[in-house]
């Protein structure tokens, strides 16, 4: 278990300032999870996944506490992104469960896992390019809507009510994440950085109980990095679970509430980020064996 | 752009002209006539409407108009030639869903414009021997009918991607044109004579709609395209254009992101079926006669050719790619017989020189999202750090 949440950021400050903070409230004004805080949202149980005969997972087995920030680290080829697959159903699990608030997402389409409320960006960042970045976003939006094409073809009012309400969710969210004087331009013309921060705010505007981040801060300078931070802690202080992998331990050390090391497939740590510091098992996984032990 | 330039994060007045910038070279790159879309989107609504009801009232009156060197006589009546650019306007929008919006290639669309022509002609023609309906009624059921087989031939295809679904797009147009030779009750190529026309007589007794006569045919096929483009519209600044040009732009993504990218691949190729399939049924009309000729391959990839033409995705490119692809070979007689080679040709260099198509335009995929943009261009400068845009309360749900 981990510890009691702490907001890192003084909220009722910021609120003061005017700055506002609680995107949640604008973006999914309905949402409910039957998890209280501290529970575990997603369990992951002895997922096994073979391609051929390699084993890229090992009976892994962890869970995500609600209102966590959860790292998943290890070193290149752990398995991390693969995990990530096969929790969101790119990857078909070998054997082993992946449960939501008790319920199985195993082999359900990745569409359904992501309304069922896993939402996750891309390492390689995947963006409809010939779209607005508020587009994007109402893409995201549009896992919630239930028109379909009879309801666009008449203009029903619940087409024409979704429409209004998801250009302004649209907009709360990319000024959440801080590029809302960008929304009309198109995606592909954005800069790397926002291009990033859009993929947040879409993978936001699906409403997700566990947000999932694969690499965010690949490619980013220490600064950059730190925003980023900034910004999934809020995210999380909006009351959204997050996963994190990441390679950057000093990054991943300052964000994380808890962190399960990933090496060759098998998870070899669990614990919160300053015992996994001076784990003598994560610290080979990454540096490799003392000398003197090999001898 | 190239990540070597650095990534920036802090939005700033710097970034934003940037690209900004950006964005106008890829404009001046692309177009001929250079911020044409621009100017069009930033005029005011009623201008809009204003300037596109001229443009209606002159495409109502080219039969009469005749103009000079545009016309298609004295080789061909002009008349005519418009009724039959129609039909093939029209099969272009409907082919547009398919290709310009979902992305998917489909080599066999003309099997729906078949569909649609022997639904037409065995309701209606005196030569079939099952029950006659008026022919109104035949432009709906060639809609469903093409719906349907639009639906059989997407629900096992559609799992297949790029290539491989446009090998098998194309084995369906071979067969459904194989099947109207080898069916008895489809005639082969004698075919169906005297297909059914709209009712109505003119002061002299005369009927309107004859086969000779092609405008009453071009006029009833403009306001059916009118009619299709508003639907059309509606769709693309809807969860369904979005969800489709998702799927076009990356499919898995889309599907990561809560769209049910088979659900709509399906309905992208229903609804494309169903307007194949209701042009079919007014060229049968029009024709007043139909075997199983017309359905060839070549055909099918005229359409293609048609759609990428105008400018894939852009429905008013559409019709454009699809009016001048029949128009050509009737207004050059000469060279007529050569049109698959110059047509082929022309698709070459349009690829070289103008990918998008001769009108590329991007599509408008959020149905209030004018009101948003025009908002935020008018306030690139004044925007305070936060990046806060405020739609108003009133416009934003006026319910």
């Amino acid at each position: 278990m981990s510890e009691a949440i702490e907001p890192d950021i003084d909220v009722d400050a910021l609120k003061e300032q005017g700055v506002d903070l609680d995107v949640a409230e604008k973006v999914a004004p309905e949402r409910e999870i039957a998890t209280k805080v501290g529970e575990a949202l997603v369990q992951v149980q002895d997922l096994t996944i073979k391609f051929g005969g390699l084993v890229a997972l090992d009976n892994v087995t962890f869970d995500i506490n609600r209102g966590e920030i959860l790292g998943l680290i290890g070193p290149n080829g752990a398995g991390k992104t693969t995990c990530f697959n096969a929790m969101t159903g790119v990857y078909k699990p070998t054997s082993g469960k992946v449960l939501l608030e008790g319920q199985l997402l195993n082999g359900l389409p990745q569409h359904k896992i992501t309304r069922r409320g896993l939402a996750r960006t891309f390492q390689n960042i995947r963006l409809f390019g010939e779209m607005t970045a508020l587009e994007n976003v109402v893409v995201g939006l549009d896992a919630r809507h239930r028109t379909s094409v009879g309801g666009a073809l008449l203009r029903l009012p619940t087409h024409v009510r979704e429409e209004k309400t998801s250009i302004e969710r649209g907009m709360a969210l990319l000024e959440f994440v801080g590029i809302a004087d960008h929304a009309h331009f198109l995606s592909r013309h954005l800069p790397y950085g926002y291009q990033r921060r859009l993929e947040i705010a879409r993978a936001l505007a699906t409403d997700p109980k566990v947000l999932c981040l694969d690499e965010p801060a690949a490619g980013f300078n220490p600064a950059e990095k730190e925003e980023l931070m900034a910004l999934i802690r809020t995210i999380r202080d909006d009351g959204y679970t997050v996963l994190l992998i990441e390679h950057d331990m000093k990054l991943v050390m300052g964000v994380t509430d808890r962190i399960v090391v990933l090496e060759f497939g098998k998870k070899i740590a669990d614990a919160l980020p300053k015992i996994i510091r001076d784990d003598p098992k994560v610290i080979s996984a990454y540096l490799g064996e003392p000398e003197d032990d090999l001898a | 752009m190239s990540t070597t330039d650095g990534p920036t994060l802090i939005p700033d007045d710097a970034s934003a002209q940037e690209i900004a910038d950006r964005e106008a070279k890829m404009r001046q790159r692309k177009g001929w006539f250079p911020g044409l879309s621009d100017k069009w989107n930033a005029l005011p609504r009623q201008t809009q409407w204003l300037i596109l009801i001229v443009v209606v009232v002159l495409a109502y009156l080219l039969p009469i108009l005749n103009p000079p060197l545009i016309t298609t006589e004295p080789g061909n009546n002009w008349q005519i030639a418009l009724a039959q650019m129609s039909v093939y306007a029209l099969v272009a929008v409907g082919l547009n869903v398919v290709v310009g919006y979902a992305g998917l290639l489909d080599l066999g669309y003309v099997a729906f414009f078949a569909l649609g022509s022997y639904t037409a002609a065995m309701f209606t023609s005196p030569d079939s021997p099952y029950v006659h309906i008026p022919y109104l009624w035949t432009l709906p059921l060639a809609m469903a009918v093409a719906m349907f087989f639009g639906v059989v031939l997407g629900v096992p295809t559609l799992r297949l991607r790029g290539d491989y679904l446009a090998i098998v797009t194309l084995g369906f147009g071979e067969i459904v044109r194989i099947l109207a030779t080898i069916i008895p009750a489809m005639k082969g190529q004698v075919g169906f004579q005297n297909v059914g026309h709209p009712p109505g007589t003119d002061s002299s007794g005369q009927t309107i709609f004859q086969n000779s006569n092609g405008t009453p045919w071009y006029w009833l096929t403009l306001t059916i395209i009118i009619v299709v483009l508003l639907a059309a519209g509606n769709l693309e600044r809807s969860r369904v254009g979005r969800a489709w040009i998702a799927i076009r732009e990356d499919e898995d993504a889309a599907e990561i992101m809560g769209v049910p990218t088979f659900k709509y691949k399906v309905w992208a190729f229903a609804i494309g079926a169903s307007v194949g399939g209701l042009s079919g049924a007014l060229f049968a009309g029009q024709v007043g006669f139909v075997n199983n000729q017309k359905f060839d391959i070549a055909t099918s990839i005229l359409f293609v050719a048609a759609v990428v033409m105008g400018g894939t995705g852009n429905k008013v490119g559409a019709i454009l790619g699809g009016a001048l692809v029949a128009y050509i070979p009737l207004r050059f007689t000469a060279i007529a017989e050569f049109k698959y080679l110059i047509f082929g040709a022309a698709l070459v260099i349009i690829m070289i020189f103008r990918p998008g198509g001769l009108l590329p335009a991007r599509q408008s995929l959020l149905a209030y999202g004018r009101l948003a943009y025009n908002k935020l261009k008018g306030a690139v400068g004044d925007i305070p750090p936060s990046g806060k845009v405020v739609l108003e309360p009133g416009k934003g749900a006026d319910k």
